[in-house]
């Protein structure tokens, strides 16, 4: 078991091979972050672009943290919903923004898993030594998505690009159909099954008979937990306005079960009365961007900045949701595991834990999954049940169903909340605080992290 | 936040109207550059006491071009009035007379500055009139000016001669385009406190400052004048200002922190961040206000409330937790923004008026405390400025409060900051407990 940021192999160490010969990793922690706030898709961003709010957020993590001019070690962002001329985003961001222009970036895609594995990957560039600090980021708009021409009429333009006398021009063009001018908007759809993420979500639901009431009910903390963090000062130091924007537009504080419980069903309505899944427990589409500064300690300490948490492991895991074998954003119910197995933990060693709220339902399935003995034996190759999750523990300040689920974006909130929760835990109890990071996405990917107080 | 009228009768055809029909010639005032000369034309240093001599010489060694006698018909910069020894009202009229014969040839922009002795302390009534006397007389005499000029007095308490620290600070403050919208002001040098910046480029390098309302207007203004001046700045506003916030921090290189000043730890939380990051504070400006107009018939609970609490009750706070902090200790320096509202009174602003009148009175009061660490406090009192606010007040009045002073118009967030970052130099440690008014000579008000 380990606190301290450095992972054993397991819970039996004993068996490790000989240490080779290079140094030691050594840690990656968390300066703080910064974000704009979510807005529902086509409110205040709406004519934002991806490059417009990943400049903002960055641009207020640099005020936060006094990092103008400051070349950077690395930024790696991304968004799922993406331009093809935004090829080059991260980079394109870094250079209209106050950093030095002299600061690599890289675009990476990982459906919703990307902020999350954007600070994984970065983190393990600094233990590595190969870079000392960086911005790890995410930021995607629903309502900016890129529009695309028919296959018909890509091809039609492709090949008249080819030709070269006008016969041959005529010839294409006379290939175009009506049908071939309509665009296509961006599908949410899985392409091998064809089901929306709600559809196969509505699948999972039934099949781990997550009641609606409960759903209610993980969407009622969410607004209320996120409401309260709002209240108590929690994002003054986590988040910029924009746009006119000071809290994410999402959130509503005085919502009630009442209320989440005259919304009809949009997912699962072929399963008539069983249907439990509305827009109230469900994440709405969203716009917004968010950045995690992360650097190794010397670098910090080098700048006065603050440390709030080291980034000590992370795991991906990936499930067959085609076969149905199962459900399609129950990944990280394998990552989990995995993850903690390494350095021999439970989740009762958490303080803190972060399942982002894709659907109600998916965190309550997560949930069930991992309260099964039968899952737990079969599946995840336990003597038992994984284990039950303390419900005061997750969450703590409201998820992605009060604060909209901007796909990219969310790992980098959920990162930066987390963080300072654990390093404010951390300080008013004089220990070391633990914190488990848990998000699903499309794909049937799944990836989970463990952050440390410092 | 332009004003139109003056640019129009700076031009050819509007100059001539405008002067044909004698109406309101607003001179483009001269306003400070890093690089530009201290002052465009010799400075006549008029008095013949051994403090004349002294500052002369100081001057001079200044590589400026110095003159105890006028030249004839040679344009000056500066005319400089050393009165520091009248003894009754008769001493006043010789020195004052032959600087009269050469005020035609005071160029564009010009200063007339009076260094003389505060009457509360003089040690018989004919020298306190005498004193008084040079109050009523610099006044008068800077509603006279024209083309930019502008008069302003130094006052020299007993242990204080024209060549202390903070005198010499003040003099260089009025000589240069800083001090372009005050007009008709006296400052008193309290003590011989106060160092003079090896580099008067950079007043304020390694400096660490706060400066509170910071997102726009005059607050950001004050961000770019200190960050010029070298100071390295933590900038506060509310969190529902965060990004014009962040993007002046952006642009003065130093670091956001959004933070509701009225919350009860906001000073602890400043100290810390300071602390944290740059090792200290030395700097703490307090330009952060509101304005919630009613007359006083019309008003609540809530528009008064906020507006003593965010305005003079939230400063009080801060400056505790300052005071008690070991983290302010060098050459500490507080400057507040107060309002000729809070000294005229302004009908529809009683709340303001307060609060700003409360501002006056705080800095008078902590001035001792703040001389026990070495430190001062005062308040800068603007005038009409030209910004956001301003611009939405109804256009005749707006016109009025612009035209109704001696400058004819209304200053620029810039001159607000130029001021403060003059009070928060460490040249500046003798001035404590002042309160310098930004407003033109505003024809209203003391």
């Amino acid at each position: 078991m380990s606190i301290d940021g450095q992972p054993t192999t397991g819970p039996d160490a004993a068996g490790t091979p000989a240490a080779t010969s290079a140094p030691a990793p050594r840690r990656a922690v968390i300066v703080g972050g910064n974000r704009i706030p979510f807005a529902r898709s086509g409110g205040a961003y709406a004519k934002s672009s991806n490059q417009d709010m990943l400049t903002a957020a960055l641009d207020g993590l640099i005020a936060r943290f006094g990092l103008q001019d400051e070349r950077i070690g690395e930024v790696g962002a991304g968004a799922v919903l993406k331009h093809s001329r935004d090829f080059n985003l991260t980079r394109e961001a870094v250079l209209g923004s106050a950093l030095s222009p002299e600061t690599p970036a890289y675009d990476l895609q990982q459906a919703c898993a990307t902020g999350l594995e954007t600070v994984v990957g970065l983190s393990n560039k600094i233990k590595l030594g190969q870079i000392d600090s960086a911005i790890a980021g995410g930021v995607d708009s629903a309502s900016d998505a890129p529009v695309v021409v028919s296959e018909g009429l890509r091809e039609v333009i492709l090949d008249l690009n080819r030709a070269k006398t006008l016969p041959q021009r005529l010839q294409i063009l006379s290939r175009l159909r009506p049908k071939d001018l309509a665009p296509l908007a961006p599908g949410t759809a899985e392409p091998r099954t064809g089901l929306s993420m709600g559809e196969h979500q509505a699948l999972t639901t039934a099949q781990w008979k997550i009641s609606r009431e409960a759903q209610d009910e993980v969407a009622l903390n969410s607004h209320r937990n996120l409401a309260a963090a709002y209240e108590a000062g929690f994002f003054d130091d986590l988040l910029t306005p924009y746009r006119g924007l000071a809290r994410d537009g999402n959130l509503r504080p005085d919502t009630s079960l009442e209320k989440l419980a005259t919304l009809k069903p949009v997912f699962g309505r072929n399963l008539g009365a069983d249907a439990t899944m509305t827009a109230g427990n469900s994440t709405p589409l969203t716009d917004g961007a968010s950045t995690v500064l992360l650097s190794s300690e010397e670098w910090a300490d080098a700048r006065d900045l603050p440390k709030l948490a080291a980034v000590v492991d992370a795991e991906a895991a990936a499930v067959d949701f085609v076969h149905g074998k199962d459900g399609l954003l129950m990944a990280p119910v394998f990552a989990v595991p995995r993850l903690l197995s390494r350095h021999g933990l439970t989740l009762d060693d958490f303080d803190f834990i972060e399942i982002h709220e894709a659907f109600a339902a998916t965190v309550l399935s997560m949930l069930a999954a991992w309260e099964d003995e039968e899952f737990g034996r079969t599946r995840l190759g336990l003597p038992g049940a994984f284990g039950k999750i303390d419900r005061s523990k997750l969450n703590v300040n409201g998820s992605s169903l009060a604060a909209g689920h901007p796909f990219a974006a969310t790992g980098g909130r959920i990162v930066a909340s987390l963080a300072k929760t654990l390093h404010e835990k951390a300080s008013t109890e004089g220990r070391p605080v633990r914190g488990l990071v848990s998000v699903c996405a499309a794909g049937g990917l799944g990836v989970a992290a463990i952050l440390e107080s410092l | 936040m332009t004003d139109k009228y003056a640019q129009l009768v700076n031009q050819g055809l509007g100059r001539n109207v405008a002067r044909k029909l004698g109406l309101p010639q607003p001179a483009v005032l001269r306003r400070y550059e890093p690089g530009q000369p201290l002052i465009a034309g010799p400075i006549l240093v008029q008095g013949g006491t051994a403090g004349a001599d002294s500052l002369a010489a100081e001057l001079l060694s200044w590589d400026l071009d110095v003159r105890r006698h006028a030249v004839p018909r040679e344009k000056l910069g500066a005319i400089i009035l050393v009165l520091d020894e009248v003894a009754e009202p008769g001493d006043l009229g010789k020195p004052i007379l032959a600087a009269a014969a050469s005020l035609r040839d005071l160029a564009p922009g010009g200063r007339v500055m009076t260094v003389s002795r505060p009457a509360s302390d003089a040690p018989s009534p004919a020298a306190a009139a005498a004193r008084q006397g040079v109050d009523g007389f610099l006044r008068s005499l800077a509603k006279e000016l024209r083309g930019g000029a502008t008069g302003n007095g130094i006052l020299l308490a007993r242990d204080v001669n024209t060549t202390s620290p903070s005198a010499l600070a003040a003099v260089r403050f009025f000589l240069s385009g800083r001090s372009a919208f005050v007009d008709g002001q006296f400052v008193t040098v309290s003590t011989t406190a106060g160092e003079l910046s090896a580099d008067p480029e950079t007043p304020l390098a390694g400096r660490v400052a706060v400066v509170t309302g910071a997102a726009r207007g005059i607050g950001a203004a004050i961000a770019r004048t200190l960050h010029r001046d070298g100071a390295t700045l933590v900038l506060v506003d509310i969190p529902a200002a965060g990004d014009q916030l962040a993007a002046v921090a952006n642009e003065v290189r130093g670091t956001a922190l959004q933070l509701d000043i009225s919350r009860g730890d906001a000073g602890q939380r400043m100290l810390e961040h300071a602390a944290q990051r740059h090792g200290r504070l030395d700097i703490m400006v307090h330009n952060a206000g509101i304005t919630r107009d009613k007359l006083l018939a019309n008003m609540d609970e809530g528009r008064w409330n906020s507006v003593i609490n965010i305005n003079i009750a939230a400063q009080l706070r801060i400056n505790e937790a300052l005071l008690a902090s070991e983290h302010f200790r060098s050459s500490p320096r507080i400057v507040s923004v107060a309002s000729t509202s809070g000294i005229a009174g302004n009908r529809g602003q009683t709340n303001y008026a307060a609060s700003k009148g409360g501002v006056m009175g705080m800095v008078r009061a902590a001035a001792p405390l703040l001389a026990g660490q070495g430190g001062s406090i005062n308040a800068v009192a603007p005038g009409f400025i030209e910004t956001e606010m301003t611009a939405r007040i109804p256009f005749a009045l707006r016109e009025m409060g612009r035209r109704l002073n001696s400058l004819q118009q209304g200053g620029q967030p810039s001159d607000v900051a130029e001021t403060i970052a003059f009070l928060a130099s460490d040249a500046a440690g003798g001035i404590n407990g002042e309160v310098l008014r930004v407003c033109g000579q505003n024809l209203v008000g003391a």
